[in-house]
């Protein structure tokens, strides 16, 4: 009799709170379409640069789904390798077959690797060892080395908007947002305040966990310190605007949680950590929205191939963007609370 | 309905027409209202009838969707005039991690209170609500009474000309409320304007004047005495029936 009470309150309540039913049936939906497109699309196709690559070998290859680019010098097939263009390039060099990867990415160097020493063996078996070389990285290069710094990114991003969010949703259903604004604060400073303040907790938080990866985990680390610590500054940046923002159409600390499935899990699945070459093109582009996407191409960007601040400049200016548009964004939002 | 536009001293709060719906059910409907300098004004009504969205109205917080309210001559909303009030909401916002120095120290430097100034306010406001001795008392540790005191403290900080009140005395015991209504009779004395809202009837007969709401109308607005008068009443619950448009069912 209880128990039916008990159990007919319940239902009660899941029926009146819509955006929780809508959740707990259509999220789960959209994470597995979203995974459904990162895994089951086509298959990866490996991008080979040839320089003086004999016929049957570079047909071979091709065979093996490779997608195969003659170049016609060493150096024009190495600037495209760092370009990006390219997976690896393969060379005869003296009569010896040499393969230089690009390296970032240890999947797809084994890919390369093992798509390549089939070829050499059925056309060449003859031929001298296989001298491997690496752009980026080295032979020992780990996954978690190659995910590890998405993961610095995303963990910072993961917290900061979880903890801004209840924060500033707390601030409103303490009351004291509505006692905030019968002072002569203006809108814009709350916002700025709680940056500020917000910002030097994941300023210590986003330099906490860098050097942790670095200096104890050993993660590997070609570039400066320094950039990786804007980037992941920058992030939790966005992590902590976008979590006050959203905060404002969030009525209780469980809402808060339920936009984990719909803006944070999306982001993992497009920041890298997984390889979009097998996704549709169209559903690609989506990255271009996702604030994680830009932080974690710049993080593997400096901490695997060592890249300078050049290098990272759009990442550090859409990331910036990203930042202010929802700042100013989270001052009109705040006008729900005061007219003025 | 004439009685409140003459009344005696140039107005502190002037309402007029003010109408204010939410998502189509109007909240408010038609108020007008003078409200004069060194007056204790209380709004008097059900919960429900209106009384938080006046308030939130005649601070500035929120906009009118028809009608006009002025403070001190200005027209609201208006961001320069939020220093003009103290403010006490129903709900006691305040910081519980931080001690009541903290919490004071962080509402003064809002208003811009700093320095010598600062400590001056803080002690003077304390000492009206008798909280100097739990100065360095983390709010979590205050009874609810305390907590009440704090935010009428907080309230007083800047020296406002107004002060908005809104369900002052709501859940404290009758010893402390009778404490709280005794610095707000002193304040009057001072100069200051106030405007609180309570449904507690015998409240009501300690204000100098009465607004009656109803369902989003001011149905009646004048001194105790005369509300009881007019309507033949013994008491102001008994005239509140009478005026207020009878019993609600």
């Amino acid at each position: 009799m209880r128990t039916r009470a008990l159990a007919l309150r319940i239902i009660r309540q899941f029926v009146r709170d819509k955006r929780t039913l809508a959740l707990l049936f259509l999220a789960p939906l959209l994470v597995l379409t979203l995974m459904n497109f990162v895994f089951n699309g086509q298959s990866v196709k490996l991008h080979i640069g040839a320089v003086s690559l004999p016929e049957p070998i570079e047909s071979r290859l091709e065979r093996a789904d490779a997608d195969i680019v003659p170049y016609s010098s060493m150096d024009e097939a190495e600037d495209a390798l760092r370009d990006g263009k390219l997976d690896a390039i393969v060379s005869i060099d003296h009569g010896a077959p040499s393969l230089l990867l690009e390296g970032s990415d240890p999947s797809v160097s084994r890919s390369v690797l093992v798509v390549l020493q089939k070829a050499l063996q059925a056309e060449a078996p003859n031929a001298p060892q296989l001298r491997v070389s690496y752009l980026h990285g080295e032979e020992g290069l780990t996954s978690f080395d190659s995910f590890g710094p998405v993961l610095i990114g995303f963990f910072s991003f993961f917290f900061v908007f979880l903890l801004a969010g209840v924060a500033f949703l707390r601030e409103r259903t303490t009351g004291t947002l509505e006692r905030l604004l019968a002072t002569p604060i203006r809108r814009s400073e709350i916002v700025g305040g709680y940056l500020t303040g917000f910002g030097l907790f994941t300023l210590l938080q986003a330099a906490l966990i860098a050097v942790y990866s670095i200096y104890v985990l050993g993660m590997y680390m070609d570039g400066s310190i320094w950039l990786v610590l804007l980037m992941n500054l920058l992030l939790t940046l966005t992590a902590l605007t976008l979590g006050t923002l959203l905060s404002s159409y969030a009525t209780t600390e469980f809402q808060i949680i339920q936009f984990i499935p719909l803006v944070i899990v999306p982001q993992v699945f497009f920041s890298g950590l997984f390889n979009l070459d097998a996704m549709n093109p169209w559903l690609q582009k989506l990255s271009y929205i996702m604030p994680l996407y830009y932080g974690a191409d710049a993080m593997r960007g400096i901490m695997i191939r060592g890249e300078g601040f050049a290098d990272i400049r759009t990442d550090v200016c859409i990331l910036l963007g990203f930042s202010v548009a929802f700042a100013l964004l989270n001052v009109v939002a705040l006008k729900k609370q005061r007219a003025i | 309905m004439t009685s409140d536009l003459v009344a005696p001293k140039p107005p502190v709060v002037e309402i007029d027409g003010l109408t204010r719906s939410f998502g189509g059910r109007t909240v408010l409907d038609g108020i007008t209202l003078r409200i004069g300098r060194g007056e204790l004004f209380g709004l008097l009504g059900p919960s429900g009838s209106g009384k938080t969205t006046l308030i939130k109205l005649l601070t500035g917080m929120d906009k009118a969707d028809s009608g006009t309210v002025r403070m001190l001559g200005e027209r609201l909303p208006k961001l320069a005039m939020m220093h003009r009030f103290g403010y006490m909401a129903q709900a006691d916002a305040l910081y519980n991690e931080l001690t009541a120095r903290e919490n004071l120290l962080f509402f003064a430097s809002l208003y811009g209170l700093a320095g010598s100034r600062r400590n001056e306010r803080i002690r003077a406001a304390m000492g009206v609500v008798d909280l100097l001795d739990h100065l360095n008392k983390p709010v979590a540790a205050y009874s609810g009474g305390m907590k009440r005191r704090l935010s009428l403290a907080i309230a007083l900080l800047h020296e406002p000309e107004l002060l908005v009140l809104d369900e002052p005395t709501v859940g404290i015991d009758p010893a402390l409320r009778q404490s709280i209504w005794k610095e707000l009779l002193a304040l009057r004395q001072a100069g200051t304007t106030i405007v609180l809202t309570t449904h507690v009837m015998d409240e009501a007969d300690k204000c100098d004047r009465i607004g009656l709401l109803r369902d989003g109308r001011l149905t009646a607005v004048d001194s105790p005495e005369a509300l009881k008068a007019r309507s033949g009443a013994q008491t102001i619950e008994e005239a509140f029936i009478a005026l207020g448009g009878g019993v609600r069912t």
